[in-house]
């Protein structure tokens, strides 16, 4: 198969960047979406000029590292799935194929294809955890958790933390993100302790990472490849809520 | 087939090994099941006070380095942690699928520490540390309990219990695990608690940062050089001790299971700085992977295991097939593991079943466009429990495939091949994890101790939980607490030395300006050794191997072509190191093959079998094979580790 290719090209952070065209030749149906890029960057080594830098690790949909927009959708036209195991026999041949970074202020770009997603980590920071320690903890089955409710707390702890549902919203907003985290650990008796005073930190610490607002869109669950529901981020509002009002200010974490 | 002659490799290569002065695993002595008691009863404390002092450098987030960084940083030392991702979360262990080993006996089966012990010394076909595995076997219900106070949420029955499965051909049901997905619930437990300690301040996280040196000062580990993959700045790190979690070597084939960016040069810079490599040669090959389709393919996908449970791997039994699977009737099927292990059957351990699916495709039944290939085949099982059970079951690793071959394997078998998964070598620890080199520790993949010639299902992850939670903490006080380290800065002249030779790496590669890009030295290298190196082995093969590895190597250093610069985002660069160590690292690996002249777990050599099965020498070779690097182009040095088995008895390791 034959593409056109448009990509997306920046030196660095600083530099200016512009979409620039490529041909894509001799691609099997049976590639991968990255395994194509692979191609077109041995040609373009062949040819003495610079690889596309794109972001990619496990290949099999669940590091959550590759972070393409594809035709104007993140991780391209497939449900429920990452870009790195999007294959090319769902293109037409000769088809013409737009490939954009995850933009968005809070993700700024590092370089061509690959962003800068360290504001996750500084979410998670704020209180996207339990404060266990390492030590003798309590036996594993002294805790019971209904079967139903650890099938929703890992529903929601499926996220990859990709940042598609940031790429794809208008107002680039981290609520499904945010609120797949702060769900998992809800729906756990292990989470119930911290529960609030999480939500507090976890939402204040997105929105000063410059995210947008969620004006419920829903474009971040049509795009998730692990479907996260937006129904979390109701769950997350109403604990915000609650926290907000019988809480003074949130301690910072420790 | 029988054992063919025992073939002589040409000696310039081959020659018997340097061998140096033994090594001892410096395990507490008593019974196996007192030894971990004894060491913590005997070991020394560093004060409280006093934690805070001692800088130490994790290099490496995955289950391993994540859980050793979030606990170190709580026990209050000043911990520097480094990944080369740009988020300690996405670091390769995460893309585990099936599962942990605990020795919980929650399902009541029989399980206990000491049969996991065994099960995991006998697996590993007696070439693994036993008084490592048993600490691990000890440690490993601990484990779930962290992993349940930290949030992890693992399946569970309708009581609200736990709840087990059987994996990886175990009699009993000892594997816990969350949805198809327990490596990610795992790495995110470990990365929550890691993330509250950079909250904390204890931690402070190096993301897409690189480990390209070890810096030893005075005989011991005090430091490393790495590149900001960012910015190409390299820099030194100084601290009192330094913990390798850096993962494994796989991708040395090029094409495996684990992610692109697994690679071998934190541990091969430490082996060149002195640290023993052990047991290198020690490669898992999994049985269960979707197999090659293309010349630009870049990874080859795992299908979970425990798809084996119940799927039925067969071949024709006519060479050059030419009839769909559908239409070959049963008396023309060859169910090759079931004939040949009855007993276990589709749950033959990895190794086995790798090398019998090999062997019927050399013999030309292997099916799929390129002949590497046989059916994993669901029609019985859908037949006996009904295809909606087979759905909940396994439906997402269908989906999967579906999703990469276009095919419905719900319809039509299922095709699999092997391929490079995991490496059991790593370099060489003693019983505190500590390698040769004082004030390095190794954990998890990264190091070789608990495995020996093959890994069970579901216990690596078990491994590099146990270490980085539950043994480093002690292990390192008890070094920092005896040993009298002097106040190394960053700017003494061995880092400036190391950083210099980084430098200068770095400068030569992007001045070769040559023709072959780094990916398709690696490709190359990768190839070759899968041939000669892979799941069969022969001497001649492998003296092939020591002979064109420095070809290609040389070949690399005239022809690599590297565009960019130095001081920026360069994914060229990046590549084109890892590759450089992956180059040095294949000789090590194939004359360690070379050397290991028996058959056991993993190492087939073809000279050593019986009735196609691996033939030990436990007379000469029942000992863990540690390198010393002696020069670029001289020969390592062996030194052996003697290995007694007291608690489980040698014995021929048989799953007929
Ligand atoms: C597809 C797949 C499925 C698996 N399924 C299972 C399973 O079901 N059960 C099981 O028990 N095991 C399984 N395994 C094996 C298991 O996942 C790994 O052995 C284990 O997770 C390794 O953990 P680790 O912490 O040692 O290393 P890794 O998770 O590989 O982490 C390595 C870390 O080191 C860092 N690093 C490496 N080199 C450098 C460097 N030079 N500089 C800086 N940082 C560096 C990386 O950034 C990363 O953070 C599976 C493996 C694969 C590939
Ligand atoms: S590369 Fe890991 S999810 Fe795509």
């Amino acid at each position: 198969m034959n593409f056109t290719l448009y990509i997306w090209r920046q030196r660095n952070a600083k530099s200016k960047g512009k979409m620039v065209r490529y041909r894509a030749t001799d691609i099997s149906p049976d590639m991968s979406f990255l395994e194509m890029l692979d191609k077109l960057n041995a040609d373009l080594a062949a040819a003495g000029e610079e690889p596309v830098a794109f972001d990619h690790d496990c290949r099999e949909g669940i590091c959550g590292t590759c972070s393409l927009v594809v035709n104007g959708v993140a991780h391209g036209p497939q449900r429920a799935t990452t870009v790195c195991q999007l294959h090319m026999r769902h293109f037409k041949e000769g088809q013409e194929i737009w490939i954009e970074p995850f933009r968005a202020r809070a993700f700024p770009i590092v370089r061509d294809l690959v962003v800068d997603r360290s504001a996750f980590d500084r979410i998670t920071q704020a209180g996207g955890f339990i404060s266990a320690n390492t030590g003798p903890a309590p036996d594993a089955n002294s805790l019971l958790v209904p079967k139903e409710e650890v099938s929703t707390a890992m529903s929601a702890a499926a996220c990859i933390g990709c940042g598609a549902c940031v790429a794809a919203c208008p107002n680039a907003s981290a609520m499904l993100f945010v609120a797949a985290k702060i769900s998992h650990l809800a729906h756990l008796p292990q989470g119930q302790p911290e529960r609030r005073r999480r939500a507090l930190s976890m939402v204040r610490a997105m929105d000063g990472e410059g995210f947008g607002n969620c004006t419920n869109h829903e474009e971040c669950e049509a795009v998730c490849p692990k479907e996260i529901s937006v129904r979390f981020i109701a769950e997350m509002n109403r604990d915000y809520l609650r926290a907000a009002l019988t809480t003074a200010e949130p301690e910072t974490a420790s | 087939m029988t054992a063919t002659a025992h073939v002589e490799a040409p000696s310039a290569v081959a020659g018997p090994p340097l061998v140096g002065s033994p090594l001892d695993g410096r395990a507490p002595s008593g019974p196996v099941e007192q030894k971990w008691e004894r060491f913590r009863r005997d070991m020394l404390l560093v004060s409280p006070a006093n934690k805070r002092k001692f800088t130490v450098i994790v290099v490496g987030s995955g289950l391993a380095g994540a859980s050793a960084a979030a606990t170190l940083g709580q026990l209050g030392y000043n911990v520097h942690c480094f990944c080369f991702q740009d988020s300690p979360r996405r670091a390769h262990s995460i893309a585990a699928q099936g599962g942990i080993n605990a020795a919980k006996n929650y399902t009541g089966d029989g399980d206990s520490v000491f049969r996991l012990f065994k099960d995991t010394v006998k697996g590993g076909d007696f070439r693994s540390r036993e008084s490592n595995v048993h600490r691990l076997a000890e440690i490993s219900a601990n484990i779930i309990d962290q992993c349940v106070a930290l949030g992890v949420p693992f399946d569970r029955e309708y009581s609200g219990y736990l709840a087990n499965r059987s994996f990886g051909g175990a009699q009993v049901s000892r594997t816990f695990y969350a949805r198809g997905q327990t490596g990610q619930q795992l790495l995110l437990g470990c990365y929550a608690a890691l993330s509250r300690q950079v909250a904390a301040g204890t931690v402070k996280m190096h993301t897409r940062m690189e480990m390209l040196d070890l810096v030893v000062v005075k005989g011991k580990a005090r430091g490393i050089i790495t590149r900001n993959l960012v910015t190409g700045k390299v820099e030194r790190w100084a601290g009192h001790a330094v913990l390798l979690c850096t993962g494994g070597y796989g991708p040395v084939f090029y094409l495996s299971t684990n992610a692109a960016g697994c690679n071998v040069t934190a541990t091969y810079r430490a082996y060149r700085r002195g640290a023993y490599f052990a047991n290198p040669c020690f490669t898992q090959i999994h049985p269960t992977c979707i197999p090659v389709h293309g010349d630009f393919q870049s990874k080859l996908t795992l299908m979970s295991e425990s798809l084996r449970n119940d799927g039925r791997v067969w071949v024709p039994k006519k060479e050059g097939e030419k009839r769909q699977p559908n239409d070959i009737p049963e008396e023309d099927r060859d169910y090759f593991l079931e004939r040949r292990y009855p007993t276990y059957g589709n749950l033959a351990p990895r190794d086995i079943s790798s090398r019998a699916a090999k062997q019927v495709c050399d013999e030309g039944r292997g099916v799929g466009p390129m002949g590497r290939g046989v059916y994993l085949d669901f029609r019985d099982a859908i037949k006996r429990l009904g295809r909606s059970a087979i759905e909940s079951r396994y439906g997402n690793l269908f989906e999967m495939y579906n999703r990469i071959t276009g095919d419905d394997g719900y319809a039509v078998p299922m095709r699999i091949y092997p391929a490079s998964h995991y490496a059991m070598g790593g370099l060489w620890v003693d019983y505190q994890l500590m390698s040769n080199l004082p004030g390095l520790f190794v954990l998890g993949e990264a190091n070789f101790s608990d495995h020996g010639a093959n890994r069970l299902g579901a216990s690596a992850l078990m491994q590099g939980l146990a270490d980085g939670f539950f043994v480093i903490s002690d292990c390192l006080g008890n070094y920092l607490a005896s040993t009298p380290l002097e106040p190394v800065k960053a700017d003494a002249p061995e880092f400036v030395e190391a950083q210099t030779e980084t430098n200068v790496r770095i400068d030569k590669l992007l001045s070769v300006n040559g023709k072959r890009t780094p990916d398709s030295f690696h490709r190359e290298l990768g190839q070759l050794l899968w041939d000669h190196c892979g799941m069969s082995r022969n001497a001649r093969g492998l003296a092939r191997v020591l002979e064109r590895v420095p070809e290609l190597r040389q070949e690399f250093w005239e022809n690599v072509q590297v565009l960019g610069h130095y001081d920026e985002y360069n994914i060229m660069l990046e590549r084109a190191l890892r590759v450089a160590d992956f180059m040095e690292f294949a000789d090590l690996l194939a004359y360690d093959a070379l050397v290991r002249d028996e058959s056991c777990g993993c190492h087939f050599r073809e000279e050593h079998q019986e009735d196609g099965e691996c033939r030990r020498d436990d007379e000469n070779f029942c000992h863990v094979a540690a390198w010393e690097f002696r020069g670029p182009d001289e020969r390592p040095v062996l030194h052996k580790e003697p290995l007694a088995f007291e608690a489980v008895g040698l014995a021929s390791r048989s799953y007929k």
